[in-house]
């Protein structure tokens, strides 16, 4: 069974332990901007919500990349930039109707999460448990799968 | 089942692939005219740039990939169709049967109607061969005019100030990026090149390319109402055409492109087309229209194929958007930019730090957008754009500040 | 490493923004945010100067692990000589702001001059430029937040602003960054609005870097799982906030009350962290609507709160419907049981206000609570609070004057000197319960003897932020001592002083001191400083802080007469509680702390003392 990030907002403290464990782990550096993972402050509201790649099945990335450079890692499934073949066009970054690839400008390439290889960082750092990893039937992912799905332009087959 | 493809650019590859996972059993034939392995042409900017070889232009990396997945590739031009009798012929004259036809021949450039255009030292930059020929003589120090400064010309123009060459940027219109950009982006786009050292001159139309007798350089290019260029490299970049001229006796309907309708399908039914070349259904709009960009190349050539084997998909139309790096500064479009009728827009402009967004509404969705100097969740624009998301309440914060796009995507889709 | 070794110095006369390196030699000694950016003050500045004047400086100092993925690395401190008590102040906040100056690559901004107009700083990593803000003046802490985000088109832009008390002089105006998050004391606010800079605004892309990360990770990762360990750091705070203390202090009868007339509060279970968390009002939802934490904090016990729409204060005021910055225990105290009101709503709604406009509610508090006294005793009338009765426990009159100070209007004028120049005024000094100038918070030092002599010694005028030997009286952390017994305590504060100066020098949190010594923080600061870090060189570090600040208040014009506390405090014994009859022991406890300290029995330090820790 392939496992997936899931997120819980409502237990979001918003302390940014995920974006600092993200950009560490994939950076070596603290520094949020080059995470992976952002969590996004509804002040007014009292609300934190991280997000980040949902893994999704037929990926908009991938399919709009013009250089094959956004591969599936066969193992957790999650969608892998090879910065060998990225040549930095940008193209999944406005096609990822999710907004989940990001373009880093210091290394010409693009950023986007890989699951770090089947233990993400963000999960383990979080403290109140509000990122895990676990099994991907969850009903909030299928929630945004759901919403993904009516953004398709990419023909999700009923034959 | 006999599978035909013309034209192994993204819209053809994806297609094929697409076509051998529906139907494991159909006999899948590629043809490309060009004698490349299978490659992207928007790749040619970083080749250009030195970052990559010819190698990373290709859109499959494994030598034996369309081997595997046994499609035949032919290397050929295709010089007529004839669409009643499902067959095709070759420049050779070897002509081919198909039980379906997919069309997807790109475009070609185009030049507009200067004397001189045709001589040695004039290039448009489309193929690899151009790009060759462009490496060949776009050394550092020596001098290049690129006429067009729309996207595709803006691209070029990257990778040309890469390749250290004294460059000059010649478009007719009154700023950058036209038909990508509004009045404000355009010209602060162009303030932006201009400040980092390109010379570009909008509101500018050459009359005439002619050998230069100075000596100094190879062409001088005659402009209105200025002084004369004088160049050793004029890339052309003024536009380009679904590449449909050995369609004219095929018994498809032509008009701007390819026609087809909401399955991709043309005027006849087992043909179909995707990419550059289709004039397919332009999301949101219903009217139809050329949209020559990538994505909509990927993905008009997987629905295109879907149909081919049978499923019917419905293709919900191709949405506008382009991402366009000028020496760092970063620019979007999409959709409808320029807004609809009846509808609202919210913008912020800060021009000293070259930051721009506007958003353009119809009710409480989202039709379009610009942003300059955005890189994060950009593609959020386009998942709000095209799932017709009711922003509710998130549509007034959005009309007090646009750049709040993540959260009122988050909100109006990840409510509690 | 950990340090950027870059310090950004903004002449706000001149207008110039020059990068600077760190002065490294400083930093061996001292560290980071409070100990460093003391000692380039005290380099800098002529500690006589007028708080208020061009030639006062002020510094934003970050610590070498903030921004790091340490637990609770936001912080930053103000330094600068404090507008409130003209004795050094240090003012330390949390948020995110702090983190984002140090993405963007700097340890420190040093602010000088005075601009001739309003300006605010935008920070862009290297690139620092001072704006007019013309436009902003006038506005307050919100809505500047607003203007700059959409004005930069960044929502992750970080502010900091003084809001209008700020600008208009209050003495105890604050900074406020992040909305609700605030460097509070002392009137660094006022300092900040003295120099007519009303922002800065920063965004950073360039990360933080440590010596070792293998080894800052390791000793990253056990130091959390000892913060979510412990009872304080893994239950009390995250559950019900500093809040967590309301109902236990009011029981052992140190909640000074009614200006400090009493030391326990009839209405302390309505104000408490438990109260927060019950349904009530229109909509019967609670007050509390959830736990925030500030950068890189794995305790969180910042709260987030709504003020009932109902309620008499918001009602038809949708601007304060939105949920914000809640109650943290010193406001809860000040605003509420000092004052006499236990109305939750209305405590949230003035400390709404106090974050809107920039003030700090503690001093606000005290200094209302005193009004009160004066207004009672006759002194004050209704003609000058506007026909307002200041009576002790009308709700009415804390928020009708909480919203007067924020814009310095009518009587507010008069609050904003602050409680020490209000009962002068009113020919009453002893009725202002301040040491310094600067109002203590809400520990009554006869119930927590210790907390006296924290009070009195304080070098920012009292606070309990320098030494909470609470921790230890009341908490048992590290070990129980008697709250009422004034034995030892000289030594518990004078240990407690010294290790929370040289926490307060890391960029660290000092909550995090529930569950941690300085033996948790050494391995995380040796891992991520340049050098040798041991446990000896951090308590060293403290004591060497300690005794700088006591250099600048002398150099001030301090002595050993200020080190006092109120005579309510010294004369009145408590009349309720576990400390019934009680009255501080300030008396014994000072001359033992002096000796301790190695300073003469006057108070100051001796050559010895000063040659030993390299001053
Ligand atoms: C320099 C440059 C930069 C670009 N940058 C971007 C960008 O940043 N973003 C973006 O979205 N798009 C960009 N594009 C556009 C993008 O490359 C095209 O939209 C895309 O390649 C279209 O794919 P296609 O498969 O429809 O056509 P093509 O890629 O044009 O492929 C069609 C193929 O069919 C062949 N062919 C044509 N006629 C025949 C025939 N009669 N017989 C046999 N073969 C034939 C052609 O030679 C070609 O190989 C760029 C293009 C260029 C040239
Ligand atoms: S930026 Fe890189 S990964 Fe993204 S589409 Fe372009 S080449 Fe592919």
């Amino acid at each position: 069974m392939m496992r997936s990030l899931t997120i819980s907002p409502d237990k979001c403290t918003g302390c940014l332990q995920c974006e600092m464990a993200c950009s560490y782990e994939n950076e070596g550096v603290f520094n949020p901007v080059k995470s992976r993972i952002k969590v996004f402050v509804f002040e007014q509201e009292g609300r934190h919500v991280p997000y980040t790649c949902t893994q999704c099945a037929d990926a908009w990335c991938q399919n709009a990349c013009p250089t094959e450079a956004i591969q599936i890692n066969a193992q957790t499934g999650a969608k892998e930039v090879n910065e060998g073949l990225c040549v930095g066009c940008k193209v999944c970054t406005i096609a990822c109707p999710f907004g989940t690839v990001n373009y880093n400008q210091a290394t010409g390439k693009v950023i986007k999460c890989d699951l770090c290889g089947g233990d993400p960082a963000c999960a383990k750092a979080c403290p109140t448990q509000a990122i895990t990893y676990q099994d991907a039937n969850w009903t909030g992912y299928d929630k945004m799968r759901s919403w993904a799905d009516k953004t398709n332009t990419q023909a999700t087959a009923q034959a | 089942m006999r599978y035909v493809i013309i034209g192994a650019g993204p819209a053809g590859v994806v297609a094929a692939e697409t076509l051998r996972k529906q139907d494991p059993k159909g006999e899948v034939i590629l043809i490309g005219d060009e004698p490349e392995p299978a490659y992207s042409r928007m790749a040619i900017p970083y080749l250009l740039a030195e970052h990559i070889d010819e190698r990373g232009t290709y859109l499959r990396h494994a030598t034996d990939h369309f081997e595997n997945l046994g499609i035949r590739q032919i290397h050929e031009k295709v010089t007529a169709v004839d669409g009643t009798g499902h067959t095709l012929t070759l420049q050779s004259g070897e002509s081919i049967n198909f039980d379906r036809l997919l069309i997807a021949s790109g475009s070609r450039p185009v030049a507009p109607p200067i004397p001189g255009l045709d001589q040695p030292g004039v290039h448009h930059c489309w193929t690899l061969a151009d790009a060759r020929y462009i490496a060949d003589y776009a050394k550092a120090g020596s001098k290049v005019v690129l006429m067009g400064a729309g996207f595709i010309g803006s691209i070029i123009m990257e990778a040309l100030v890469e390749r250290h060459v004294e460059l000059t940027v010649l478009e007719m219109g009154d700023r950058m990026v036209p038909r990508m950009m509004d009045q404000t982006a355009g010209n602060l786009i162009k303030h932006w090149c201009i400040d980092h050292g390109v010379n570009v001159r909008t509101s500018t139309r050459v009359m005439e390319v002619k050998p230069d007798d100075t000596g100094i350089a190879r062409l001088t290019l005659e402009c209105e109402a200025a002084k004369p260029i004088q160049a050793d490299l004029v890339v052309v970049a003024t536009g380009v055409r679904p590449e449909t001229r050995y369609l004219e006796n095929s018994g498809v309907q032509i008009r701007q492109g390819v026609v087809v309708n909401d399955y991709l399908q043309t005027t006849l039914p087992d043909i179909y087309a995707a990419g550059d070349v289709c004039e397919a259904l332009e999301w949101g709009t219903g009217n139809h229209a050329v949209h020559a960009i990538q994505p909509v190349a990927a993905e008009t050539g997987r629905v295109a194929a879907m149909n081919m084997t049978g499923s019917n998909t419905l293709y919900a139309g191709s949405l506008q958007m382009n991402i366009l790096d000028s020496i760092g500064l970063i620019s979007t479009s999409y959709g409808q930019w320029q807004g609809v009728e009846n509808g609202e827009s919210s913008e912020l402009l800060d021009e000293a730090r070259f930051r721009y967004i506007k958003l353009q509404f119809e009710a409480d969705r989202l039709v379009g957008a610009i942003t300059l100097g955005m890189t994060e969740h950009v593609g959020v624009l386009r998942g709000l754009i095209q799932s017709r998301t009711r922003l509710g309440r998130w549509k007034e914060h959005l009309m007090k500040d646009p750049s709040r796009i993540m959260e009122a995507y988050l909100g109006a889709t990840h409510s509690a | 490493m950990g340090w950027h070794k870059k310090v950004l110095r903004v002449n706000l006369t001149t207008g110039s923004c020059t990068p600077e390196p760190l002065n490294m030699e400083w930093a061996a000694e001292y560290l980071g945010q409070r100990g460093l950016a003391t000692k380039y003050l005290l380099e800098e500045i002529d500690p006589k100067v007028d708080p208020l004047s061009p030639d006062n400086k002020m510094i934003f100092a970050t610590g070498p692990l903030t921004g790091t993925a340490a637990s609770t690395s936001a912080r930053y401190s103000v330094i600068t000589k404090g507008a409130l008590t003209n004795a050094i102040a240090c003012s330390n906040s949390g948020g995110y702001f702090g983190a984002e100056l140090k993405f963007a690559g700097w340890d420190m901004i040093i602010f000088e001059g005075k601009a001739a107009s309003p300006v605010y700083l935008h920070i862009s990593d290297d690139h620092a430029e001072l704006l007019p803000a013309d436009d902003l003046w006038g506005k307050s802490v919100w809505e500047t937040d607003e203007i700059l985000h959409q004005r930069h088109q960044d929502p992750r832009l970080r502010i900091s602003a003084i809001g209008v008390s700020g600008e208009k002089g209050v003495l105890y105006a604050c900074i406020v960054n992040d909305l609700h998050r605030a460097a509070g004391r002392s009137g660094v606010g006022t300092v900040m609005g003295s120099k007519n800079l009303k922002a800065i605004a920063v965004r950073g892309t360039q990360g933080v870097q440590v010596k070792d990360p293998v080894r800052f990770m390791q000793a990253v990762g056990e130091k959390k799982q000892v913060l979510a360990d412990n009872a304080v750091t893994g239950q009390g705070l995250p559950t019900y906030g500093t809040q967590v203390l309301m109902n236990v202090i009011n029981e052992v009868g140190a909640l000074p009350t009614n200006n400090a007339r009493d030391v326990q509060f009839e209405g302390a279970s309505n104000i408490s962290g438990e109260a927060m968390h019950e349904p009530r009002g229109s909509e019967n939802k609670p007050n509390l609507v959830t736990n925030q934490a500030c950068f890189g904090c794995t305790i969180a016990c910042g709260r987030i709160s709504r003020v009932d729409k109902e309620h008499y204060t918001v009602k038809n005021r949708p601007e304060y419907w939105n949920a914000s910055g809640g109650l943290e225990y010193e406001a809860a105290w000040s605003l509420g049981a000092d004052t006499g009101v236990d109305d939750l709503d209305a405590l949230t709604f003035a400390n709404f206000v106090c974050n809107e406009q920039g003030y700090d509610p503690i001093t606000f508090g005290a200094t209302i609570a005193a009004a009160m006294e004066l207004y009672e005793m006759g002194l004050i009338t209704d003609e000058e609070t506007g026909g307002i009765p200041l009576k002790f426990g009308s709700a009415e009159a804390l928020t009708k004057m909480a919203e007067l100070v924020g814009k310095a209007e009518g009587f507010g004028k008069t609050l904003g000197m602050g409680s020490k120049r209000l009962c002068e005024k009113y020919g009453h000094p002893e009725l202002s319960m301040s040491v310094k100038g600067q109002e203590f918070p809400a520990y009554d030092p006869r119930g927590i003897q210790g907390m006296g002599l924290t009070y009195a010694t304080s070098n920012r005028g009292a606070c309990h932020l320098r030494s909470y030997t609470v921790a230890s009286e009341i908490l048992g952390i590290p070990e129980k001592t008697d709250p009422l017994a004034t034995e030892g305590k000289a030594g518990l504060v004078k240990a407690f002083q010294d290790a929370t100066a040289a926490v307060d020098s890391t960029g660290l949190c000092l909550f995090t001191t529930f569950a941690w010594s300085l033996d948790d923080f050494q391995p995380q600061v040796d891992a991520a400083c340049e050098g040798e870090w041991t446990l000896e060189r951090l308590s060293e570090l403290g004591e060497r802080i300690w005794n700088m600040e006591r250099q600048f208040n002398m150099a001030a014009g301090f002595t050993g007469k200020d080190d006092t506390l109120p005579k309510r405090l010294r004369k009145e014994a408590a009349k309720t509680g576990p400390a019934k009859g009680k009255v501080n022991g300030l008396k014994v406890m000072l001359p033992e702390y002096y000796q301790l300290r190695g300073w003469d029995e006057k108070g100051v330090p001796t050559a010895e003392t000063l040659q030993r820790l390299g001053l």
